[in-house]
Formats: C-alpha cells, structure tokens, sequence
C-alpha cells in the first residue's frame, strides 16, 4: 500500500473544472507536458458544469458593447474592492475566449440572423451574457473541454487523485504530493509549475448550489505553500435557491434562470411582492443584483412574513399554463417527477451558499508569491471584488484557466534542472500513510466532522454574520482544525476509501472555513456579501482588501487600503 | 449481515437498502440498512445518510448531488441501471448493485472510467 507512484510533468493542474481544464489545454498549446488531476472525475465535478445559464461576454453582437462596459458594471458591483487589473483582463479575455469555445463546437444560442445571442442579466448595463440552453450551458462548456484534453496527446489527464500539498523548496513550487484513491498508494509528482482550480468552498454550507466536491481545499493547500489568500470573507449567496418541496434531479439554482425566462414573482409569506421595500422594482423584475437581493429575502423571513420552510414564494401562476409547458420544454418532466406543478402551485427560495468571490491572491500572470505557483476560476481571489456580478463566473473559469496555463508553461520552459527534492516532500508522504486506517473505530468518521462543519458555517458564517457568532464560530473551527481532526477515524479499506478523501478535505476545508472566520471578523463593516448585523454601513475605513497569511500554523489578517 | 441507520424508524417513511458489499463479483454479500427519508428524498440520499449515521465505510461514486449532472452515480436499482440521484427512495425493500459488465471496484462503484483517465 505504500509504494509510491511517481509521477513527473513540467505543469501539473489541480482540479478538472472548467478552469482546470482550460489551463491544461492552454499549457499544452505553449510547450508544457500537462499531468491534469482531480480527486473525482475530470470534467464531471465542479462548479462550472453546474452554471445554468449566463455567461457575460462582450461581444457586441446584440447591440453596441465592449469590454470597457463589462468592466465598468463588473467594478460597480465589486463595491470598491476589485483588483481592476484582473477584472480588465476578465472583460477583455471573455470574447476571445468565447468565440475559441464555438470553434470547439459549444453551440451558443443564435439568432436567425446567425449571430449570437446575448441577453441582460442583473446588474449588467447591455445585452451582454450568453448561454447555450437556459439550463445547460456549463455542462456544454465542460463537455467540449473533455473532449478537447481527451485528444491532446500532450495532457496526461488522471482521475481519483487527490493532491494533498504543494512541495516547495528553498520557497518555490518543485511538485505536489497526494494519493490514487482507487488504491490509497501514495503519488508524488515531480513537476516546475502548479496550477490550483480547486473551485470554491460551497461544501462547507449545508446549503449549496455547487458539487459536492468543493471543499476549500485550494485556500488550505496554498496557504500552507507560503501564499496568501485576498479577501475570503466575501462568499455570495445565490439568492433564489430551492428550498421546497423536495426536488431532485435539477440543480437549486434553477429558479433564476426559470425566473427570467418566465417572468416568476417573488412572494412572501403574506402573499405580497415584497422587492420594492427594499430599493427594488416588483417582484417580477429582474435586475437586481445577488445581493440586495439576498438581503431582501433574508429580511423578509426575519420580519415573520417567510413560507413555512423559512423562505420566501417563487410563483409562476400568472403564466398560462400551456406557456409554461412550451416555454420550459423537457424541465417540466422533471418538475412533474418531483410532483411539482408550477402553474398550480409556487416553490419555496432561500439563498444557499454560491461562490467565493475572494482566494488565492495572483498578479495578472494568475502567479501568487510563491514562484511557480498559480491559480484560477473561482479560486483566483480579486476579479469580483466584494460581490460577483451574475454572468462572471464561467468567463473567470475560461479567461484565468486560459491565462494560468500560458503562464505556467512560460514559467517551466525557463526553469532550469527540476528542483524536486525527496526530503522535502517526504513529510507529506508520512501524512497520507498515517491517515489510513487511523483509530479504526475509535473516533467520529470525517464525514460527522464536516456534518458539524457545515451546521456551525451555515448558522454563524453564513450570509449575515455579527460578531460574537463569528468568534464563536472561530474558536470552535480552529478547535476541530487543531484537535478534532487528529482524533478521526479513518477507514482501513485500500480502495476507494472515501473517508480518507474526506479527512483531506476537511483538514484544507477547517483552514478555508477559519479563513472566513477570521476575515469575516476583521471587517467591521457591511459590503457587498458581508453583512454584518452588528455593523450594517459600509465604512470608508474598509475600502480596503483583506490579506491573510498562515505564520506558524497561525492565520494572520493584513489590511490594505487600494490607494495605498 | 444487517444494520440499521436508525432502529427507532417509523415504518411508513422507512426504506430498507439491500446493498451489494465487496471487491470481487464471486464474493459479495448483501447488507441492509434502514433508512428514514421524507417525500421527494432520492437513494443518494439515502446512502449519504448510511455513510453518515451506520457505515462510513460504504463505497459509492457521485460529485454533483441530486442535480443528475455529473452522471457518476449509476448503479442497478431493483435490477435497472439507473441514477440514485433521481430515482427516489420508497417504503419498502430496494436493491442495490454494482453495474453489470463491468469490473467492480468496491461496493457500488464500477470500473467507469477509461484506463488512460486511471492511475
């Protein structure tokens, strides 16, 4: 069980996500030799497969556009805190990139004139995202991106491995060491460049809209690399998630793009609109932005005016009911399966955990400080500011994935001789082979630890914080992180053994949660998606991004204002 | 072999799993666990809820939950291949078992992936 395989590349890329899969293309068309890893299934996992509908671009084929614009709306919904650096190159990259996606036969919707289509989504000032399916347009992007890496024979793309850390040496990245889950044997890999797409950390919410797999493990592998991570305390929460009757077989976020498409009304528990006592137009409007829009739910519930889950109606009643069947296609199977019947009756919405907007902090090569180190998609912190604007997400994905593997690649051709050293990642290696099989019996499984987790993030770190929860919340999280997680049992099997997949999940996850912990505290002040009861303005003092570091096992906060 | 999730289940909101254990296709066993779930809750469901509550040894695929996205959860239920994020959990026995013609790996999980994506 312990032999080690070794495995050896110039670029490796965690994570087989949109991005992930973008930036091993990328590397590969610039010379590199790609090891493409993910501790699931490449292109099957992640947040990018789950993204129903918009993807901002400005292509200007609806009506007059250009990246300048997109940026402009992009830094107006980052409430002051986007490194405009990277959000530029997040606007300019988009159209290139989306056209290249046609060309890889992602078949966006098209008007008869043959030209694109682009639609307005919250918060954005033209016509601007574009979509293949209003339910269906990551799951085309990554499937044209399995079959693009499916076919270069200069990517060795792995399944069922998962990276546990960064080896660095004399403080640069010389490879990365993990293990095969289908045998638990440990794996080294000898590489000069890393790039991290592990997504974001919607795992550790009981309430999410994204993969399973999302773990924060990114946060915790760079962190304990030497990196530092920008701005985590910003988590978005999607405002219209499902909430009930129970429904399977569809993502939660589905209501949004059902919502626009249809026209839906946003109810209370009263049976009224409720959006204009926030600011907003009716509740059949469709311009507000993710967080005001979750402030306005929130509050709602808060005043006792909620649904009987603790929500608020999405209602699609006033539709005909035969528009509703033309309009919604082969949904409404899915909807009947689930007994749901929306001309009859309304659903139930509630935000649920979304997007990190903050992580991994990178200059415009998607580089972090510590040499041959990189990062993109949504674990890249600083394009989107203090709250992401709707249609960001997949052009982050494409744009930073693309950036990150060009650079990555550049970066190894002019590394000399490996520098890999077996001492340095001896230690790591140590760790997997202690974790297997530990107290078999002895303790609580991985997975009762992250259940846990996920309860104290969704009550005390969730979408409105004050600070007592928070240092409350703190101090338990780093109790589980220096204490709870060394007592775990782990199982004995050798094969696809997923409670020691789950102990190194929890063990980066404990670090991304005390992350937002900890930054969520430090900010004394309500913005974008922080919102702190105890602090409700936004406070100037704070027009300032947040930088934690990992110093002796310690997380430290450093705040620095943008005009400094 | 048997164990229950939780002995105290009301029958009617209750579904007894069958569930194939083992490495070898010649050497399995079946085990089965009781589980409580509410109108609508999917088999995934059930069995995140038997890794949690009885046995967190139980060896299954699936990354998406419930969104029937990721296409990983396959497995026979009552002898059709199906996706236990959307067929749902009913009162009553229901049989679960590895995939047919392919090599199974450990309990629920099946050789799905293509050699050159597999260390």
């Amino acid at each position: 069980m312990t032999d080690v395989i070794t495995l050896e590349g110039d670029v490796l890329v965690v994570g087989g996500g949109g991005a992930g899969m973008f930036a091993a293309v990328a590397a590969a068309r610039n010379g590199a030799r790609v090891l493409l890893l993910d501790k699931n299934v490449i292109g099957r996992g992640g947040a990018s497969i789950m993204a129903q509908m918009t993807c901002a671009s400005a292509l200007g084929e609806v009506e007059a556009d250009g990246p300048e614009l997109h940026l402009e709306d992009t830094l107006k919904a980052g409430r002051g805190l986007c490194n405009e650096k990277l959000s530029a190159l997040l606007c300019e990259g988009s159209p290139r990139r989306i056209r290249e996606l046609a060309s890889w036969k992602v078949n966006w919707a098209r008007r008869d004139d043959g030209k694109i289509n682009q639609v307005k989504a919250p918060g954005h000032s033209r016509q601007r995202c574009v979509y293949v399916d209003f339910l269906s347009t990551g799951a085309a992007i990554c499937a044209a991106l399995r079959n693009k890496i499916s076919r270069d024979a200069n990517i060795r793309r792995l399944s069922n491995v998962s990276v546990t850390d960064i080896v660095v040496r004399d403080g640069e990245t010389v490879g990365a060491v993990g293990f095969d889950v289908a045998t638990s044997r440990p794996v080294k890999i000898k590489c000069k460049a890393v790039v991290l797409c592990t997504g974001g950390m919607t795992k550790m919410f009981q309430r999410t809209t994204a993969s399973n797999n999302l773990a924060g493990e990114g946060v915790g592998l760079a962190l304990r690399a030497g990196a530092r991570v920008i701005d985590i305390e910003f988590l978005q929460f999607y405002p219209n998630g499902h909430l009930a009757p129970r429904m399977v077989g569809l993502d939660p976020t589905t209501w949004e793009p059902t919502r626009v498409k249809l026209g839906g009304r946003l109810i209370n528990g009263l049976g009224e609109e409720f959006l204009h006592r926030y600011g907003e137009e009716g509740g059949g409007a469709y311009d507000t932005a993710r967080d005001t829009l979750t402030l306005a739910i929130y509050k709602e519930v808060e005043a006792g005016r909620g649904s009987p889950h603790g929500g608020v109606y999405l209602s699609f009643q006033h539709i005909d009911a035969q528009k509703l069947r033309n309009a919604l296609g082969p949904v409404v199977e899915i909807f009947e399966r689930n007994n749901i019947d929306l001309a009859r009756q309304p659903v139930e919405v509630f935000p649920i955990a979304h997007y990190q907007m903050g992580g991994v902090e990178v200059d415009t090569d998607m580089a972090s400080c510590v040499p041959g180190l990189y990062s993109a998609g949504e674990l890249a912190g600083g394009a989107n500011g203090a709250n992401r604007l709707s249609g960001n997400a997949l052009p982050e994905a494409v744009v930073f994935g693309e950036r990150a593997g060009e650079k990555a690649a550049q970066f190894a051709a002019q590394s000399k001789a490996a520098k890999w050293e077996d001492k340095a990642a001896e230690p790591h290696l140590d760790l997997i082979r202690g974790i297997i099989g530990k107290t078999p019996g002895g303790g609580a499984s991985p997975a009762r630890l992250m259940g846990e987790l996920k309860t104290l993030m969704w009550g005390k770190v969730g979408a409105f914080r004050n600070g007592s929860d928070l240092a409350a919340a703190r101090e338990r999280i780093r109790a589980m992180r220096q204490h709870d997680l060394g007592d775990l049992s782990v199982s004995p099997h050798a094969v696809h053994n997923t409670s020691l997949v789950e102990w190194f999940e929890l063990r980066n996850g404990l670090m991304a949660a005390e992350a937002v912990a900890t930054a969520a505290l430090g900010r004394e002040e309500s913005r974008g998606a922080h919102q702190r009861d105890d602090f409700p303005q936004a406070d100037d003092r704070f027009l300032a991004n947040q930088r934690l570091s990992l110093v002796d096992g310690e997380l430290q906060s450093v705040f620095r204002r943008l005009d400094a | 072999m048997s164990a229950s999730a939780n002995h105290s289940a009301n029958a009617a909101n209750t579904a007894r799993l069958r569930i194939w254990r083992g490495s070898e296709r010649d050497h399995g066993r079946y085990e089965e666990f009781d589980v409580r779930f509410e109108d609508g809750d999917s088999v995934l469901d059930g069995l995140v809820r038997i890794r949690l509550e009885a046995d967190p040894d139980l060896a299954f695929r699936f990354s998406c939950f419930n969104a029937n996205v990721c296409k990983e959860c396959t497995m026979l239920i009552d002898g059709n291949v199906e996706y236990a994020c959307i067929a749902k959990l009913k009162p009553g026995t229901i049989q679960l078992d590895p995939l047919p013609n392919l090599p199974v790996l450990r309990d629920l999980i099946t050789g799905t992936l293509s050699h050159k994506e597999t260390l």
